[in-house]
């Protein structure tokens, strides 16, 4: 593409990065979560290919099968901690240690990143998950019937 | 003929259900409501966390979410096994 | 005219049968079906719509609200739109692939040449 979209990419890609990171961080806090930040992240992969053109990105297939992996296998541990009661418990919240402190007061309140148990870092597994599948369906669209794909 | 007969299943179909959506329950007035009060009264004490759709999303239905995790995969797979590089 | 928002959903999943119905093209065929996944969603979030409800989230929620709308419906939308969003994906690869093998995206002709 042309200059301006180049450095117009440029700018944008970092505050991107960031709203994305925000949004999955803030999952339980504020309307959003893994899939929306994950979703969010996954557009910079399409500007990218867009710009940049998919053949430039493909060393990048093999790092979001990585993710990809990683992502559905930290979701299922996560799961797994409950296994004690039953699948899926939420064992962290509450607890006082990572992410266990209560909310500030029932009810309405500015909130504190650090509750919930293991719903940020369920949300963080996901988004990883969802950017890596979004990120690799979009490039191996661009990529296919490439004599270098 | 088959196109007339198309139109016709295809407007009593429509008619069905648009009239299904004027018949339903008025909107903003939920039928049943007891599993939902639960859910925003007992979030915040439950699973400390002020969302109540995330704490529902992963904690409440965390095998819905497990479930489309997995369609996803799926999903992800069928694409990378059908744009794969064909020898020859 | 109470239930305009349900009636709305109804009409946008029989636009997408509409779709499905008369025309051949393959991606014009996917994007009947992503009309019909949006009313679908929109008929569930609307159903736990509560009169005068604020969003289910308690972070500088303003004190003293009455109601909060329904989160479960929301949580199932949010999953439904996540696997719209595969399916739509898996199609798009499927339609990619036929144009690649047999040189047109027509549903009839593509019967035609099946072998």
């Amino acid at each position: 593409m042309s200059v301006v979209v180049r450095t117009v990419t440029r700018v944008i890609l970092p505050v991107a990065l960031a709203f994305g990171a925000y949004v999955i961080m803030h999952g339980h806090l504020t309307p959003g979560g893994g899939f929306q930040g994950g979703a969010v992240t996954a557009s910079i992969v399409a500007l990218l290919v867009v710009v940049y053109g998919g053949a430039r990105l493909k060393g990048a297939k093999g790092w979001f099968a990585v993710l990809e992996d990683v992502g559905a296998l930290a979701f299922v541990l996560l799961a797994f901690l409950g296994i004690g009661a039953t699948f899926f418990r939420n064992v962290l919240a509450g607890s006082g240690g990572l992410f266990g402190a209560p909310v500030p007061q029932l009810g309405p309140n500015p909130g504190a990143l650090d509750t919930a148990g293991t719903l940020p870092l369920m949300n963080w597994a996901v988004g990883l998950k969802v950017i890596a599948g979004l990120g690799s369906v979009v490039l191996l669209l661009s990529l296919f019937g490439r004599e270098d794909g | 003929m088959k196109r007339w007969l198309f139109l016709a299943a295809f407007l009593v179909l429509v008619g069905y259900l648009i009239g299904g959506g004027i018949w339903l329950h008025p909107f903003g007035v939920p039928a049943r409501d007891e599993m939902d009060r639960y859910f925003i009264q007992n979030a915040q004490a439950e699973v400390a966390a002020n969302n109540v759709v995330t704490s529902i999303v992963f904690d409440y239905r965390g095998f819905d979410t497990l479930g489309e995790a997995t369609v996803l995969l799926a999903a992800v797979v069928g694409v990378a096994l059908m744009l794969r590089k064909v020898k020859g | 005219m109470g239930n305009m928002p349900f009636v709305v959903s109804m009409i946008l999943v029989g636009l997408g049968f509409l779709a499905l119905i008369v025309r051949r093209n393959l991606i014009k065929l996917a994007i009947g079906i992503s009309v019909i996944e949006m009313g679908v969603n929109l008929f569930l979030v609307s159903l736990g719509y509560v009169r005068g409800g604020i969003a289910p989230i308690y972070t500088y929620a303003p004190p003293g609200f009455k109601e909060m709308v329904f989160p479960t419906p929301q949580a199932l939308t949010l999953t439904a739109i996540v696997i719209g969003l595969a399916t739509t994906a898996l199609m798009l690869a499927f339609a990619v692939v036929i144009y690649r093998h047999r040189g047109t995206l027509d549903a009839g002709k593509i019967r035609e040449l099946k072998g």
